[in-house]
């Protein structure tokens, strides 16, 4: 039978705000255990929240950058149950009217692209840590990460594939960092999914019953964790079983999902409005002064570096991929001043998608720790465009660049390698390498395209490299065809 | 010296006729002999009171007093005070001391006044007669079988018992003007959001609201100045400009409207307290005031309503008494949940764990609608119903309770009953209204009786002002409990 697999992801974006979302202390992270909860934090009886602007605004652009309806009245609700982690036995959140409503958010995907909708977006605490090793038994509980500011993404059941699931969440990790209001940090939680995934028979406009995985905190255990799940539930359909409304967890270990609870054992949260703070209002003013400071998009820029610069649709993508990325290109191509835009353009997309990412990516580097600058990968550049130097040997400045020997331009000179581009000294060279090998000509003259590439490669290694290979050719063709 | 006013201690204190220190170990005498019968106190600490009081007097010496510097003041035990002992008269607090202070306990002391000691209350607030304190029940210092009224009965039976000059109150449903009625003392509720609840452990958070409870108006005048202030760690704390709450004290009451609320004058007032309200509004008549009835239709709604949304509130609010951090932990558990299970079991009274149960029954899904939204509308209702009565009139006013100070035990078996003793109290809380309760009366027993005036928003001072200028013309305020007499 033909299965359709539907996903709807709940993204949970930590807001990197200096303080947390409902007091002064720090969200840093990595702090020894309940050094950075304060009063409001532990829920010491008679405290109460007041909520971070700081939050907000960064919520407000979100909303600006995925086309939502931002709420100029919205409420913060209490959805309240009982664990050791949650100081005040419950966590406050958005319920029925969130900051954030609908919006989009566009993904590529084997070079076509595919909408995914957004529900809303809400803003909410996040909860303590419960540790449960080390403790003899016991269980420890850390309150550091209690009311660190998170947004909530919602999306509607959009997604019919693991791969788009893991698109939508890099897209959406993409933009979360491009806009500034959340690191990205995986590993520290700042940037988690939990995945609801149903099944149904392709054709079908029903939607079938949803399981929700918790808690994926790497794109990799996001693809496994839906493609386990998606095939379970399969299975299970196709040996006569039904769904029942869970959540399960999964494990990275096994590559399994496992049940957490079932609908019936889910909590009843009671939600009701938090009565210790005002309905969030923003006015008009708050969301232009926003519009004004948001940067300008991924998909804008991806679009003005095609449609203005001729760049193709993948070196785009890549380049648009984080904002420093992106910065850096458009930093790197501002300062090369000579030749043709487009080619200029299309260089530098080629040395930052290429060697630059693969010698960050070996260094185990992010772009602004780069020891490349913009400037000097343009100082590499320019030399090329110029013709000062080889392909070839600008690798080798590009090392030294890297490796900090100075600028482009004193490497090429320390170095020796400026181009040779003068006609006479290559004839020169040619008629050496003529001269010296007479069987390679001879091969040459009677047909064999091979010795031609051979003696090529000799006139190279004569000019240590320097000499400019078209001319080379251009030349030694010359002089081999006149005999 | 003991049954002087602020205004006259303070006076006392600037021309050095008697020190802080004296003032302050006096107080602390009269309780030691005389809390024993009331129970008024849940804590005193005579040597934190008394270095306070050397402090205010050093301050008084350098002149550089305020008005109520080197005056003891005794706070409900719900207010957190650094290093105090806060408990909320509950067993899940019974050994918390306060690592911070709430912002009306840092105004008190910036005005260098002396925490006298931490008042009894009904446990969490929750309760109209003191009898609900795991600290044991406070006993009014009129008549010590009956009680005080709640839930800020052990500071409005301090204020009565003279144990103290002035008290601070919360005030959810009637909490610091009921115990003011059935005690004989002034007390004021003041518009929602005028002092900050930092610091203050919540019952219902839209409801609570601190105030000042003392012999009269115009000492209430005074420990308003203090008590309002913005808050900015309160999100409904309001920014307003300072005012001076005894700068309309004197003014005439010529041309005031006084309304009647038919609904709040009819069956169930015991006879002498109709007898005593109606007297006290002819006194009003006599100053220059008219009166007209006016409706509050809605207001036979405020017991249902607020039995929805205060323990809504509150089931809420108590759930972070949960034995992990701080307070109260049972000390035998198989598990989490019998963890939880037995903590609060065994940390919260019957009182408490009954709202507890109604909070969470009407907030849970499918009752949602029915009860919690429909109480939110009866609200807005009765908020209403109180903007138009004050087109015709200036102020509101009611007997505060329908009886006056009923017998320890009466009514604890019966719940409804007793949420009835707050059911002229609970709409001002409901609509975020200013209400004072004063004395103007004592029934054939000879417990006194409260007549409550509600203001429009922010019209405290001249409500102060319309107590003020009545307690001139008579002296209920005056008139001494048993227990202060002694």
């Amino acid at each position: 039978m033909d299965w359709e697999i539907v996903i709807g992801l709940e993204t949970h974006a930590q807001l990197s705000t200096r303080s947390k979302i409902f007091s002064g202390a720090s969200t840093a992270f990595g702090s020894p255990p309940n050094t950075q909860a304060c009063a409001v934090d532990i829920a010491l009886p008679g405290v109460l929240p007041v909520l971070n602007i700081d939050a907000v605004g960064k919520a407000i652009r979100f909303g600006i950058a995925v086309g939502a309806t931002v709420n100029r009245r919205s409420v913060f609700a209490r959805k309240n149950y009982f664990y050791p982690d949650l100081p005040k036995g419950y966590q406050i959140s958005q319920y029925e009217t969130p900051v954030v409503e609908g919006g989009q958010v566009a993904i590529q995907l084997d070079g076509v692209e595919k909408i995914i909708h957004l529900t809303r977006a809400h803003l909410e605490e996040d909860a303590g840590k419960s540790l449960h090793e080390d403790f003899h038994g016991m269980t420890g509980i850390d309150l550091n990460r209690a009311g660190t500011p998170l947004l909530e993404i919602v999306t509607e059941p959009d997604m019919r594939s693991a791969e788009e699931a893991v698109e939508y969440a890099k897209t959406l990790h993409a933009l979360v960092r491009w806009i500034d209001i959340c690191d990205g940090n995986m590993q520290e939680g700042s940037f988690r999914c939990d995945a609801n995934v149903s099944v149904r028979k392709r054709g079908s406009d029903q939607l079938g019953t949803r399981r929700e995985i918790k808690n994926l905190n790497s794109f990799r255990f996001l693809q496994q964790a839906i493609e386990y799940e998606a095939r379970w539930q399969i299975e299970h359909l196709e040996e006569g079983g039904k769904i029942q409304q869970a959540t399960v967890l999964f494990d990275p270990d096994s590559g399994q999902t496992r049940l957490m609870r079932t609908k019936e054992d889910a909590h009843d949260y009671r939600y009701f409005p938090d009565p210790d703070l005002l309905p969030l209002e923003i006015d008009d003013a708050w969301l232009e002064r926003t519009r004004e400071d948001m940067p300008e998009l991924p998909a804008v820029r991806r679009q003005r570096y095609q449609n203005e610069l001729g760049l193709s649709a993948q070196d785009t993508v890549l380049l648009v991929s984080d904002r420093e990325t992106a910065d850096y290109f458009e930093a790197t191509l501002a300062a090369i001043s000579t030749g043709d835009r487009a080619a200029a353009a299309k260089l530098t997309a080629n040395w930052i998608n290429g060697e630059l990412a693969a010698a960050l990516n070996r260094a185990e580097l992010e772009l602004p720790a780069s020891p490349v600058s913009a400037s000097a990968l343009a100082g590499l550049i320019s030399r090329v465009i110029d013709k000062t130097l080889s392909s070839k040997l600008a690798k080798e400045v590009f090392d030294g660049l890297w490796s900090g020997a100075g600028s482009a331009d004193e490497i090429i000179d320390k170095r020796g390698l400026r181009q040779i581009s003068d006609s006479g000294a290559i004839e020169k060279l040619v008629d050496e390498v003529i001269g010296a090998n007479e069987q390679q000509v001879a091969d040459y003259l009677g047909g064999k395209q091979k010795a031609f590439n051979s003696l090529v490669g000799q006139v190279m290694k004569a000019s240590k490299g320097k000499a400019n290979p078209a001319q080379v050719n251009e030349i030694l063709k010359q002089k081999l065809d006149k005999r | 010296m003991i049954n002087s006013g602020l205004k006259a201690l303070s006076q006392n204190l600037a021309d050095r006729k008697i020190s802080s220190v004296e003032l302050t170990r006096a107080y602390l005498e009269r309780i030691d002999a005389h809390n024993g019968a009331v129970n008024a106190f849940i804590t005193v600490d005579a040597e934190a009171s008394l270095a306070q009081a050397k402090a205010a007097d050093a301050r008084i010496a350098l002149g550089d007093a305020k008005p109520l510097t080197g005056i003891p003041i005794a706070h409900k035990d719900i207010w957190c005070a650094k290093g105090w002992r806060t408990t909320c008269a509950s067993r899940m607090l019974e050994n918390f001391r306060a690592p911070y202070d709430a912002h009306v306990i840092e105004r008190f002391n910036e005005a260098g006044a002396v925490i006298l000691g931490k008042t009894n209350m009904d446990e969490f607030a929750m309760g109209s007669s003191n009898e609900t304190s795991w600290f044991g029940p406070v006993k009014n210092p009129w008549d010590q079988e009956r009680v005080p009224g709640g839930s800020s009965g052990g500071s409005a039976a301090a204020v009565a018992a003279a144990l103290t000059p002035a008290a601070t109150g919360t005030d959810t449903g009637g909490s610091i003007r009921q115990p003011a009625s059935l005690c004989g003392v002034s007390g004021l509720k003041p518009t929602y959001g005028l002092v900050s609840r930092y610091g203050m452990i919540a019952f219902a958070s839209s409801l609570d609201q601190g105030g000042p409870l003392a012999r009269t108006a115009e000492d209430l005048a005074l420990l308003l100045d203090v008590m309002v202030n913005f808050d900015p760690r309160d999100s409904t704390s309001l920014d307003r400009p300072e005012e001076d709450y005894s700068r309309m004290l004197e003014a005439p009451l010529n041309g005031l409207r006084i309304g009647l609320p038919r609904e709040y004058f009819g069956d169930g007032i015991s006879g002498d307290v109709r007898t005593a309200v109606e007297a006290a509004i002819d006194e009003y008549r006599k100053l220059g005031a008219t009166t007209v009835e006016v409706g509050l239709p809605a207001s036979e709604l405020s017991v249902p309503a607020y039995y929805v949304i205060a323990p809504a509130e509150a089931s809420s609010n108590l759930s972070r008494f949960d034995g992990v951090r701080y307070g109260f932990r049972a000390e035998e558990y198989t598990d989490l949940l019998d963890m939880y299970c037995k903590t609060r079991a065994q940390g919260f009274g019957a009182e408490v764990k009954r709202r507890i149960l109604i909070g969470t029954y009407v907030l849970s899904h499918g009752y949602y609608d029915a009860y919690y939204l429909q109480a939110q509308r009866i609200r807005r209702l009765i908020a209403r119903d109180f903007s138009q009565a004050f087109e015709q009139c200036d102020v509101i006013m009611s007997p505060t309770s329908p009886s006056t100070a009923f017998g320890l035990g009466a009514r604890m078996t019966d719940p409804v009953q007793m949420y009835l003793s707050d059911i002229f109290t609970l709409a001002a809380n409901l609509a975020g209204l200013p209400g004072m309760s004063i004395p103007c009366g004592l029934d054939s027993a000879g417990l006194p009786v409260g007549l409550q005036i509600i203001g429009n928003y922010f019209s405290e001072a001249r409500m102060l002002n319309i107590g003020h200028l009545y307690q001139r013309q008579t002296d209920w305020a005056t008139r001494m409990s048993p227990v202060a007499a002694s």
